[in-house]
């Protein structure tokens, strides 16, 4: 036999948040894959939503290059708020 | 990279408590003692519903029954959790499925005992999940991410496998003398294969250096087993039930309970496949997984059908 293919199980558990990668599983389809991440991944509770995606789909960023391809915002510290000097008498800003 | 700066960057991120991912380079020792460990704790978790699955239609009442079969449909996730985290390693699901069915992999040996009594029922629950925890909650904190965060999520859940199963002893030893007693067969078969579980001793064990040193493993087999008889023997002294070890005894100064020299000439032989039920438990996994072949296919065929209908339309 062969596997079933591997489905990625992401779940929203309020309403309000994100959708979060919790797992994986096989399943033949996608409404398979959907009443299994039920079984499997909301037993108690742990979700209003679930979204499911084909592994095959998912492209990734390779781990080998991370430090160039993140290089560019490490060296940004001007977008972030703390590297401005305002006076502490202006109050928060 | 070369090799050496490879492996220089995998060690500086065990070193640094830095999770290893799935895509980053590791060392292939590590992939393979990572697909060996998650595997075997994969099949323990799915070969583990079967002595408990047998007492599911004799439970005793209404909520029992509720309890245990939630308790036995956890260990199926866990199960699936764990072979997920392997598959990130390269196996696929069939090829860990197949070194089960054909004897060539391992699962933990105390599945390898019959569950006799509704006690037993309880003990497995207080004393295998209690034991299983023990090594579940270190497990967290393991090296590789996807074997980390299904130890955490599993540990969540194990909690209250852990006090149904105290709570069912509870209710024996408040019962008849013959409820009692009951409960007390039941530890008294219990006891010693529990402490099995958690391997042999530091000095006889083979992997467990290298296993320490890659962070896979974060406490060494004897101070888990330490950890779990001292957080037992007073739950076992609450419930009025004697630990079958004439040599158990507390001490002051270390502030731990000494305990007796396990049996490991019976560890071994249930190791290699002369355990009570070993026998039993792969033929039932066979049987299980050949009657559910239809289905499988069943539904991959329909699947399949219902793609080339969209494709048609
Ligand atoms: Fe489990
Ligand atoms: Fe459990």
């Amino acid at each position: 036999m062969n596997d079933w293919p591997l489905w990625e199980v992401f779940i929203r558990s309020r309403n309000g948040l994100d959708h979060k990668h919790v797992g994986s599983l096989h399943a033949a389809d996608w409404q398979m894959a959907i009443e299994n991440a039920r079984d499997v991944y909301t037993r108690r509770n742990e979700g209003v939503s679930i979204w499911v995606v084909e592994s095959r789909h998912i492209h990734a960023s390779d781990p080998e290059e991370q430090d160039t391809m993140f290089e560019s915002a490490r060296s940004k510290v001007y977008r972030h708020p703390t590297f401005y000097d305002i006076p502490d008498e202006v109050g928060h800003m | 990279m070369t090799l050496v700066d490879l492996q220089k960057r995998f060690d500086e991120k065990i070193e640094a408590e830095v999770k290893i991912e799935p895509k980053d380079w590791m060392p292939d020792g590590y992939r393979k003692t990572l697909i060996r460990q998650i595997s075997q704790h994969a099949h323990s978790e799915v070969v583990g519903m079967l002595p408990e699955g047998n007492w599911i239609t004799r439970a005793p009442s209404l909520r029992r029954k509720a309890a245990l079969l939630a308790k036995v449909q956890d260990e199926g996730g866990h199960g699936l959790y764990l072979y997920a985290a392997a598959e990130t390693l390269g196996v696929s699901r069939e090829e860990l499925i197949d070194e089960l069915l054909c004897g060539k992999a391992k699962y933990s040996s105390i599945f390898n005992y019959p569950a006799l009594s509704w006690a037993d029922i309880g003990a497995i629950g207080w004393l295998v999940d209690g034991a299983a925890i023990m090594n579940q909650v270190m497990l967290q904190r393991t090296s590789y991410g996807p074997y980390s965060r299904a130890m955490i999520r599993i540990c969540k859940e194990e909690s209250f496998h852990q006090r149904q199963g105290y709570e069912i002893l509870l209710t024996l030893c408040r019962g008849s003398d013959e409820q009692k007693a009951m409960a007390q067969d039941s530890l008294n078969r219990w006891w010693w294969p529990s402490l099995m579980m958690f391997g042999p001793h530091d000095s006889e064990s083979t992997h467990s250096e290298q296993s320490m040193s890659w962070k896979i493993k974060r406490k060494s087999n004897d101070e888990l087993r330490q950890a779990f008889v001292d957080a037992t023997v007073p739950q076992a002294r609450y419930l009025g039930l004697t630990i079958p070890d004439p040599d158990l005894k507390w001490n002051e100064s270390t502030g731990h309970w000494e305990f007796g020299e396990i049996d490991w000439e019976e560890f071994w032989q249930v190791v290699k496949g002369n355990g009570i039920c070993n026998r039993q438990r792969l033929k039932d996994r066979i049987r299980a997984h050949e009657e559910g072949a239809w289905v499988r296919e069943a539904a991959m065929a329909h699947a399949e059908k219902q793609r080339h209908r969209r494709d048609v339309a």
